[in-house]
């Protein structure tokens, strides 16, 4: 049986797309998944860099669809999975290296192989974009507590329904629960109600992506880390599990320990 | 803690995610329909001509923007009115 595809998309950069493509496909691979994750972002080469995959590449996505060699040689097999493949975006090349037709066949193939692919769209809504959403079944909208980045995902997913994806997900990311409480960040149901699409998680801003994307390990695999926690949710809630969302109310026995230095 | 306490003491005050959300609102209504800010102009000063040939209005206190609810959009004007004309 043929996996499933995911393209994970923002319209604006910087939100989070590599961040959470890397961690949901490090998550799935811990779950015992086959999972492919591409690249789609010729030219601005990331994802490499997020899952410490850097010094690994030899063959990219042009030359796959340049017949320069087989898809297999340019799959990169994670350092901790084996389950996990990298299917890396040339550096040299831009966007118009790959069409979309090129995009679909390629998918085609690779999800005979894999229980999942998972599609990096570059930011934007041009070629780029399209070629990421070109051969998807599911959609996931990232974005941030932000005008700007709420306004671009609304466009975005006007885009997807154009293009037969109706029902994408949504991840808030970068979510700071004292400045809601404050009144100083958009509440996620607001956010969702402008939005309206399914949530599919909320990842809480956290130093430690930082020290994730130093390292190149996924913060997917670093315990007791608040974002790490919410990727691994979103992983399950993909495979099926009925996970409730990371509750946003900290209770007064945390906020306490908090207070006296035990947190 | 005092932050808290901000919270507690001044929930009338304008929180900043309220401005965020109706700047979000109104920039979303325009990007889905497609109109621009332009346009609603162009089509305030039209207004203008047309309702100053009957009343007298107050055109620096004229609002007109468009507004979403629920599902539906609707043009909004608030055209305060000096007085009728004598004809």
């Amino acid at each position: 049986m043929d996996g499933k595809v995911y393209v994970v998309t923002s319209g604006k950069g910087g939100v989070g797309k590599t961040t959470t493509v890397a961690n949901l496909g490090t998550g799935l691979a811990k779950l015992g998944k086959k999972v492919a994750l591409i690249d789609a972002d010729i030219g601005l080469r990331n994802l490499d860099v997020v899952l410490g995959l850097e010094n690994r590449i030899v063959y990219d996505i042009v030359d796959v669809v340049e017949k320069k060699c087989r898809q297999e040689q340019a799959l990169i097999k994670d350092k901790r999975y084996s389950s996990l493949c990298l299917l890396p975006a040339a550096q040299t090349r831009d966007k118009t290296a790959v069409s979309p037709k090129q995009m679909g066949e390629l998918i085609t193939q690779l999800k005979k192989d894999f229980d999942y692919v998972i599609i990096d769209s570059p930011a934007g809504i041009e070629q780029g974009f399209k070629n990421a959403i070109e051969g998807a079944d599911e959609a996931i909208v990232v974005t941030t507590p932000e005008v700007a980045a709420v306004r671009d995902a609304d466009r975005i997913i006007g885009m997807l329904e154009a293009e037969g994806l109706s029902n994408p997900e949504l991840i808030i990311n970068r979510v700071r629960v004292d400045m809601m409480r404050r009144g100083d960040m958009m509440n996620i149901e607001d956010m969702v109600e402008i939005l309206a699409i399914q949530l599919l998680g909320i990842v809480p801003e956290d130093e430690n992506i930082v020290v994730s994307t130093n390292t190149g390990e996924p913060i997917v695999l670093t315990e007791d880390a608040q974002a790490g926690e919410a990727f691994w949710n979103i992983t399950r809630r993909l495979e099926g599990e009925d996970i409730p969302l990371i509750s946003l109310e900290e209770g007064v026995v945390d906020r306490l320990k908090r207070f006296v230095g035990l947190k | 803690m005092i932050d808290l306490m901000k919270g507690m003491f001044n929930k009338d005050e304008l929180q900043s995610k309220d401005l965020a959300k109706e700047r979000l609102r109104l920039v979303l209504v325009h990007d889905r329909m497609g109109v621009s800010p332009e346009v609603i102009e162009d089509m305030k000063e039209e207004l203008i001509q047309v309702i100053s040939k009957y009343l007298e209005i107050d055109k620096d206190g004229l609002e007109m923007e468009l507004d979403r609810q629920e599902n539906s959009v609707a043009l909004v004007a608030n055209i305060p009115v000096k007085q009728l004309k004598k004809r």
